[in-house]
């Protein structure tokens, strides 16, 4: 395997940890308005992902650095491509973490309700923008010869994108939903579950619609033929044992069941693209590939080094904070204020 | 306007704003990680209580760096794209490393020491606040080893348009990266130190929990003042390297046309960038020759030479920075250095006296130096960046060859009014946020019960 290929498996590895992890965060976040009957609810609701959701976001910003780091073009065409979406998920993530960290230090009313809707807003738009922005790159985009982009808004708008859009929303929040579940209590925990049980039949049928239409809209199918592959296979058999292991009452089977849909789902992305990072609907001659996009040999080198020894390490001790905070979160727990 | 100039505003903007949390969050951590170490060692629960206020304080201010420091991340690729294209190599190792050794940390043990305080054991505890604080300045370092890579590029080959890396040790003990990393970062400790410096002389004025606060106050003001002085010294070392490495960065810092031998300091100049003057002066005679060289005798070059240089160099173009802008942040800066330095060795002094407490004008001074710290760092990125015009590499890149060709001008107009708008209102939250909390004082602990910093 040459550098080029381990660095494009190693960005694709964060930005599907980055769903993974942040996807339940977004989920938390759309669920909270609809599923809390009163303030303690939505203070509970919050505090399941207290500790974690700043480090999940890292996963966000390792992968921006390390395509930044490993495939500069990919950066610079991707980022000044999708300029506008791109600002709004930015003033999302801005919104939202003011919104947790500020919503309790007031007590009055509008102040809350502002972080209510921050909240809210800042979990809704990057959860869909994320999907509007994959599903553009698999379709292939308006590149020029000098690897920018070439279109303007209207282009990355179209309906198919939109639909992708929906996809990893409803998607993020039903993992959302099912992390709730194994976080409360009592009959907050009921209604969470109930929530799940409900969003299922919805989420599937949004999903297949998506992946049927994809047949015809993107590059990714040309490379597997009718027959979907293997990883498409386990995104659908784990998505159909979400709904089997919530009826058995297994939840943690559940969570991990949505999160491999998550990870096969977006692997499908990464493998149908590879080696193109950055297809263009114009001329094939200027896709971007792993190889015509990324950095020097000198460089990769060095940053797999660090990557070998760093990324265990965080791994280790991310999981050991879920393992501190794994009690479930109680209306006890809750100041009265 | 034009895409260039609402791209450098845009950016001028975000990265500034950013830096006024940033500077606080890294000498306040330290500064939190130490109050809590004393109430580990002394068991002593007036330093909990500090803990806890400044803690709070800080996860306030941290929070609004993270928030600002995404849009960092990504901005490059928005505005930027062709310069993006051009430093990749180079740059974004340290982004990436950054990430995965400083950013990780300091969000995994933030979240650990914040809701932590109930379920981890003290030493496990105290840990996590010193991991933050560490990895926080670990953070500033490797962001400055990009920057100060475009202020002076080492260990690079062109290649095919691009600068490719060929020598990575190279860029990790560039000279000017040695020089710069402590002086920033002791900027930041100065930021901190004023900062609990300031808050507690509020206290104590308002006779608030003025017993406990005191104690924080010695602490902060041997801090400031060892901070001080070496801010003072690594930023001789600074206008040294700077001479050496960018000598039309430093007459621009001198509003000095032509070259002299020995150079003298300017203290006082009104600039005319179009006619090339500087007048009205008021000169310290050989001091320019002390500060860049270190000798009363040495020559500093003018810009009128160092322009005909470049051109030669380069090709025909205008090769100034914005000479009044430098001047004058060089001087807010320098002029600021000597007032902490004073401020602090007179809390020095009125301590010694047994007198700290009583003070009022002492203590109401060291609650404007809050405010003038954060003038401080932005005069010093103000020469620093506007310095290294028209270049954003340094003799490698032009600032104009830089931009995203692909963005529109509209689209950045929408983008820089939304950054600005929402960085506004959240300054005013922020700041009414630490002013409201600032003004409880510290929260009452007692002994053997444990509570969370807060609760979202
Ligand atoms: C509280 C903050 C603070 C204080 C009191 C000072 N500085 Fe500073 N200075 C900074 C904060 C700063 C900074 C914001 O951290 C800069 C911007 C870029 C950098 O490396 O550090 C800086 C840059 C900077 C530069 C580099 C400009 C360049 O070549 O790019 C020089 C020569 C000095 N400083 C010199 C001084 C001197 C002689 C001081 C005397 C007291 C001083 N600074 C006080
Ligand atoms: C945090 C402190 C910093 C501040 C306050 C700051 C401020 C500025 C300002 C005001 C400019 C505009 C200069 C001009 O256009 O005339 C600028 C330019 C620039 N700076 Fe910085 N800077 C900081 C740190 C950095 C760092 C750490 C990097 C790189 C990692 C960086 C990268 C750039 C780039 C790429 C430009 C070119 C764009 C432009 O000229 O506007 N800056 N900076
Ligand atoms: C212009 C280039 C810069 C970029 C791309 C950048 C990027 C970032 C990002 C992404 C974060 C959020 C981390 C998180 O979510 O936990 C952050 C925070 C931080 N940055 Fe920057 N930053 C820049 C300039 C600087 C400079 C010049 C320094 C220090 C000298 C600095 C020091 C820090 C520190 C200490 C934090 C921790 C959070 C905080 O300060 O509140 N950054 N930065």
């Amino acid at each position: 395997m040459d550098l080029q290929t381990f660095w494009f498996i190693l960005i694709a590895v964060l930005f599907i940890g980055y769903f993974f992890l942040e996807g339940f965060d977004f989920g938390v976040g759309i669920l909270m308005p609809f599923v809390s009957k009163d303030e303690v609810d939505r203070r509970v609701t919050i505090n399941t992902i207290g500790p974690f959701w700043d480090a999940n976001e890292v996963w966000l910003i390792t992968a921006g650095g390390a395509m930044f780091a490993a495939f500069p073009h990919w950066y610079a065409t991707l980022f000044s491509g999708f300029y506008l979406p791109l600002f709004l998920i930015l003033l999302a993530l801005i919104v939202r973490a003011v919104g947790f960290e500020f919503r309790s230090k007031m007590k009055e009313r509008w102040w809350r309700l502002t972080a209510d809707h921050f909240i809210f807003w800042g979990s809704v738009l990057p959860a869909f923008l994320w999907g509007v922005a994959f599903t553009n790159i698999v379709i292939g985009l308006p590149i020029g010869e000098d690897m920018n982009f070439t279109g303007a808004l209207p282009a990355l708008l179209n309906p198919y994108a939109l639909l992708g859009g929906l996809v990893s929303l409803l998607m993020f929040t039903l993992h959302g939903a099912i992390f709730l579940s194994l976080r409360t209590t009592d009959e907050l925990r009921t209604r969470v579950e109930k929530t799940a049980r409900m969003m299922w039949i919805p989420v599937g049928l949004v999903l297949l619609t998506f992946a049927i239409l994809g047949y015809r809209q993107t590059i990714l199918f040309e490379e597997f033929g009718i027959i979907p592959g293997t990883l498409p296979m386990i995104a659908i058999v784990s998505f159909i044992a979400v709904i089997v292991f919530m009826n058995i009452n297994r939840y943690g089977y559940a969570f991990a069941a949505t999160g491999a849909t998550i990870v096969f789902g977006s692997l499908v992305v990464f493998q149908g693209m590879f080696p193109l990072v950055m297809p263009s609907s114009l001329d094939p001659d200027y896709h971007l590939t792993i190889y015509n996009a990324s950095s020097s040999d000198l460089t990769l080198t060095i940053m797999s080094v660090l990557a070998i020894i760093f990324v265990p390490i965080i791994l280790a001790y991310q999981g050991w904070s879920y393992w501190v905070f794994r009690e479930r979160v109680t209306r006890d727990a809750i100041p009265r204020s | 306007m034009e895409a260039l100039e609402l791209a450098r505003w845009q950016f001028g903007i975000t990265t500034v704003y950013h830096f006024i949390f940033v500077p606080l969050t890294l000498g306040l951590s330290v500064l939190v990680a130490i109050l809590q170490s004393f109430y580990y060692r002394t068991g002593d629960i007036h330093y909990k209580m500090l803990t806890k206020y400044f803690g709070k304080l800080f996860v306030i201010i941290f929070t609004l760096g993270i928030v600002t420091g995404i849009v960092q991340e990504f901005q490059f690729g928005m505005n930027w794209s062709e310069y993006s294209r051009f430093v990749g190599d180079i740059f974004g190792i340290p982004l990436a490393i950054e990430a995965l050794t400083a950013f990780f940390i300091e969000s995994t043990f933030l979240g650990l020491w914040i809701f932590g305080w109930t379920r981890l054991p003290k030493a496990v505890h105290l840990a996590c606040i010193w991991l933050v604080a560490i990895a926080s300045n670990l953070s500033a370092v490797w962001i400055l080893m990009a920057n100060s890579w475009m202020q002076v590029p080492v260990g690079y080959e062109l290649v095919g348009g691009r600068a490719e890396l060929a020598d990575f040790i190279a860029i990790l003990l560039n000279e000017r990266l040695l020089v710069q990393m402590p002086h920033t970062i002791l900027g930041g400790f100065i930021t901190g130190g004023m900062f609990v410096l300031g808050l507690s002389a509020w206290m104590i004025i308002r006779n608030q929990q003025a017993e406990i606060f005191l104690k924080s106050a010695k602490i902060a003001l041997v801090f400031t003042a060892v901070a001080s002085l070496l801010t003072a010294t690594t930023g001789h070392d600074q206008a040294q390297e700077t001479v050496k490495t960018q000598p039309m960065k430093m007459a621009a810092m001198e509003g000095l046309w032509e070259t002299e031998q020995p150079a003298s300091f300017s203290l006082f100049a009104i600039i005319n960038q179009e006619e090339g003057t500087s007048s009205r002066e008021i000169r310290l005679p050989y001091m320019l020759s002390v500060l860049a060289h270190n000798n009363l005798t040495s020559e500093v070059r003018g810009m009128n030479d160092l322009q005909a240089e470049m051109e030669e160099k380069h090709g025909p173009g205008d090769y100034l920075p914005p000479v009044a802008i430098v001047y004058w942040s060089f001087r807010i800066m320098v002029g600021l250095g000597v007032v902490f330095i004073i401020v602090a060795f007179w809390g020095l002094w009125l301590w010694w006296k047994g007198k700290l407490q009583d003070h009022p004008l002492f203590l109401k001074t060291s609650i404007v130096m809050i405010f003038l710290t954060f003038l401080a760092n932005t005069a010093g990125w103000m020469v620093a960046e506007m310095g290294r015009q028209p270049w954003v590499v340094y003799e490698l890149l032009l600032t104009a060859d830089g931009v995203s060709p692909s963005v529109f001008k509209s689209s950045i107009w929408i983008t820089m009014m939304g950054f600005t708008l929402v960085y506004g209102v959240l300054a005013v939250a922020a700041f009414y946020l630490v002013w409201y909390f600032g003004k409880q004082g510290a929260p009452e602990e007692e002994e053997g019960t444990e509570t969370n910093l807060h609760t979202y």
